[in-house]
């Protein structure tokens, strides 16, 4: 993985006004130019410049912003834009797909997540992903919570029991499973294999969560509980999610990235940027770039 | 066009009669001494004792199981795993190579190798000479490595990318999610492997009869020759048995558990694969 | 405020450290050791009889005196059974595998049987089929004795299930579109299967044919119990003629305790393996070569 540099960012300058989790100051948008990206106070990452190529195929590029701490943030955009390339260089899951390289700086609080001497198993592990199809072990439901308390440290018996039954609550599943928690996981429904795999997340204790499309496979009713969720876990966790639900961005995030899929004429090669990163509420009412107005208003697919 | 699919189940049926008739032919006569301890059928007078075949046969299987499943598994853990692309690009056509290895080549290495040099000189209980049941072993082993690799690889590959994603994501090394998640999830592939490779074990006569030698010596030294089944058919086979004698029927009797044996092990094990197939793909 | 310096350095314990090592060095160690026998066991060979090998091994015939000793009768024994026996088991696997693939109906109780018989078939030890052989053919009701033809017979019905298996994927690696798009033209079903799905498939079971071949050649098992293992000193002359081929002529030699022979036997083993290696080779390249076309 190809890096800058390892200094620490400029991140922790404010440049108008500093922003912190969820109380946006509305006044202030109005003094801040469309091009400067938005900045907060310690955001939990800061991208500058970050690409991500295949071999000779670009997946997204020109990307910068930062994304704030105890919130949730969106990404949205048509598919191919490179949302969820993105979200995946995040924990450092592209590195399991051969050929892939992550150009720019990718910093994590103040740590440059690809340097050379950044572990990453130990960023899996404090950033967590839950994912577009849920993808519960073929193990009962107690030792899907238990794979990575189990795998990161030694612990008691009754510690598992604690760790498992605070997971389950904290995803919204206690309730429905803690009578068969020997059961394999394989027999919940959607919606419920879904909340198991982010309990799963959460019993490793991460500060981040991200998710890739994680309601895109189950019904609305199991939509809904998921998004209820989020809005618990928020205060809690850190959590970015690519969606291709407009509608979902709008009503669980608070600062949503818009991405389209450039094409270079010459080249006839697709490139994802990102166009437009702003608070919700605003980018769902008066977006500053005339591409994002046409997406979210259905003008452009 | 029918009709040629008739073919195979003539041969089927043509496996069968030849076995069975005979066997029942020739059980009448000798029931009881089956349970000897001492094998010469082919001798005056004849002694019917399976017991030195049994345990021959389970030695040297034995012994190839303990060196094929480690190294097997481990090479198909590796190409699943492990191996990027173009390396599993090359490993895999060798261990295509290796299974090509006829069975004459590898019981002549068993014979002039390892019997020799190795058994001979280092196996510290009894005796060793020309023939051994560890060497049989161990070249069959080497037999069944390929089969185990293969068959192995294809079940732990066909597990989702997105579980080891999820493996991954929980902080987990490259080892515990192969050894903890794919392993546990393609298990009922890899248990499939294992049975078939057991089977080709079992079956395998040529190694046998050239490493461990033809003479049924009840033992649980690996250092001894022995007998399997299978070789013994192959021994009794080249010699010219009357047809009708018992002596002669003895081949059938032995084939026939040789047969069945394997039959119910060949089921059970694409039981296996099936079961894997419908839940990954 | 962020005061403290976050640190990523792995937190993965020793103890996790050391097994992730050791399980790294455990599977390099098997996949070379697999990769060294091979080159270990032709070293071996090599070294043993490399200097005999020469034209006269492939062209003199089988005799007790090392200097006029060779193979020509055990591989032109084996071209013929091997011979022989695809002749009779591709045409017969190849027409069992187009009936099950495009004419039987739905699955049913009669194919479903059928399949399970071919799945078992493949995994039955080799030399049960040389017992049905004996009991059959070369004894029993046909009575052929020990001949080539007897050998062919119990080689094709080795070779059939591999045969029909492989050809099935072949057919089925056809995508449907082919013949879906021939039917909508008006062709009859035999007429869409004979002029595109044959072809399409033939690569596939060109390639496999050989490779079900190269295993047939390196049988020793059956042919144990057919006879041929004789010390046999000329070439086959037909169908009804004594024969041995090149495993056992190896076989033979291996079990004679004189070093000369030893010596011929790894330089017998030498020469099937060159034979079996040019095999492989060659159903590589044909898969290739005709990858290509199709994909020009």
């Amino acid at each position: 993985m190809s890096m800058i540099s390892n200094q620490s960012q400029a991140s922790k300058v404010a440049a108008s006004e500093p922003r912190k989790g969820s109380n946006p100051m509305s006044s202030s948008t109005a003094s801040r130019k469309p091009s400067e990206p938005l900045k907060f106070v310690d955001p939990v990452f800061t991208l500058k410049d970050v690409a991500v190529s295949y071999g000779n195929f670009v997946a997204v590029s020109d990307v910068n912003m930062q994304i704030p701490s105890h919130d949730i943030t969106a990404f949205i955009g048509p598919s191919g834009c490179g949302k969820s390339t993105l979200l995946r260089t995040l924990n450092r899951t592209n590195d399991l797909i051969p050929g892939a390289k992550v150009h720019g700086s990718l910093f994590y609080h103040d740590a440059d997540l690809y340097h050379p001497s950044a572990s990453a198993v130990e960023v899996r592990r404090r950033i967590g992903m839950v994912f577009q199809k849920p993808n519960p072990f073929p193990k009962s439901i107690y030792e899907n919570i238990a794979f990575g308390p189990k795998v990161n440290g030694r612990p008691k018996k009754s510690e598992l029991d604690d760790i498992v039954e605070k997971s389950l609550k904290s995803a919204a599943l206690w309730d429905e499973v803690k009578d068969r928690l020997n059961e394999s996981a394989l027999g919940l429904s959607g919606g419920q294999q879904q909340r198991l795999c982010i309990a799963r997340s959460i019993a490793v204790e991460p500060e981040v969560i991200l998710m890739d499309e994680p309601c895109s496979a189950l019904d609305p009713i199991a939509t809904l509980r998921i998004e209820e969720l989020m809005a618990e876990l928020k205060k809690q966790y850190t959590i970015v999610i690519v969606t291709h639900n407009m509608q979902q961005a709008a009503r669980v995030s608070s600062y949503t990235a818009f991405y389209v899929t450039e094409v270079n004429l010459t080249s006839d090669r697709r490139t994802g940027k990102l166009v437009e990163f702003n608070e919700t509420k605003k980018m769902f009412s008066t977006p500053d770039d005339e591409r994002t107005e046409a997406y979210v208003t259905g003008k452009m697919g | 066009m029918a009709s040629a699919t008739l073919v195979s189940v003539l041969v089927t049926v043509g496996i069968v009669l030849s076995l069975i008739p005979t066997t029942f032919r020739l059980l009448r006569e000798i029931t009881t001494q089956i349970f000897g301890t001492v094998w010469a059928p082919l001798f005056t007078p004849s002694q019917y004792g399976m017991a030195p075949l049994l345990t021959g046969t389970f030695i040297i299987v034995s012994i190839a199981m303990v060196i094929a499943i480690p190294i097997g598994l481990a090479s198909a853990i590796f190409l699943s795993d492990y191996a990027t692309f173009n390396l599993r690009r090359i490993v895999k056509p060798i261990l295509e190579i290796l299974a090509g290895i006829p069975t004459v080549v590898l019981g002549l290495f068993g014979l002039y190798v390892v019997n020799p040099e190795f058994v001979e000189k280092y196996w510290p209980i009894g005796e060793p000479l020309a023939y051994t049941a560890l060497g049989a072993g161990l070249m069959t082993g080497i037999l069944i490595i390929p089969i185990i690799a293969s068959v192995a690889d294809d079940a732990l590959s066909s597990v989702p990318r997105a579980m080891r994603e999820a493996a991954y994501a929980l902080g987990a090394t490259r080892r515990e999610v192969a050894t903890k998640v794919v392993l546990n999830a393609g298990l009922s592939g890899v248990v499939a492997a294992l049975i078939l490779a057991f089977a080709r074990a079992f079956g395998e006569t040529t190694i046998a009869l050239m490493v461990a030698g033809s003479y049924p010596k009840l033992s649980a030294n690996p250092g001894d020759p022995m007998q399997t089944m299978a070789s013994f058919i192959g021994f009794a086979g080249i010699g010219d048995a009357e047809v009708g004698s018992s002596a002669y029927n003895t081949i059938f009797l032995v084939g026939t558990v040789l047969f069945t044996v394997t039959l119910i092990l060949n089921i059970l094990g694409n039981r296996f694969i099936s079961r894997f197939r419908e839940a990954y793909e | 405020m962020a005061t403290t310096s976050t640190s990523l350095e792995s937190r993965v314990s020793i103890d996790r450290r050391i097994k992730d090592f050791s399980f790294t060095i455990f599977l390099s160690v098997s996949i070379i050791a697999s990769l060294a026998f091979i080159f270990y066991i032709i070293y071996r060979l090599y070294n043993n009889a490399g200097f005999l090998l020469s034209w006269d091994l492939v062209t003199f015939f089988p005799s007790y005196d090392i200097d006029t000793a060779g193979f020509q009768s055990s591989i032109m024994g084996s071209i013929w059974v091997v011979g022989f026996a695809t002749l009779f088991a591709v045409p017969v696997g190849v027409m069992t595998a187009l009936y099950l693939e495009e004419f039987a109906g739905k699955r049913n109780r009669f194919t479903a049987l059928i399949e399970l018989n071919i799945q078992n078939l493949a995994g039955v030890p080799a030399v049960v089929f040389g017992l049905i052989g004996l009991a059959f053919i070369a004894r029993g009701p046909l009575s052929w004795g020990f001949t080539v033809g007897s050998a062919a017979i119990v080689l094709a019905m080795l070779i059939l299930p591999v045969i029909i298996i492989i050809t099935r994927e072949a057919i089925r690696a056809v995508p449907p579109s082919y013949k879906e798009g021939a039917l909508a033209l008006g062709a009859t079903h035999w007429q869409a299967v004979s002029k595109l799905v044959i072809p399409s498939a033939v690569p596939g079971t060109a390639t496999g044919t050989i490779l079900a071949v190269s295993r047939a050649i390196g049988e020793s098992a059956p042919l144990l119990l057919l006879g041929a293992l004789s010390f046999v000193t000329f070439n086959p002359t037909g169908l009804d003629s004594g024969f041995t081929i090149l495993p056992l002529a190896i076989f033979k030699y291996a079990s004679d305790s004189r070093e000369e022979f030893q010596v011929l036997a790894s330089a017998g083993s030498l020469i099937l393996l060159a034979i079996l290696f040019a095999m492989n080779l060659f159903a590589i390249l044909l898969r290739d070569y005709t990858l290509r076309k199709r994909n020009v």
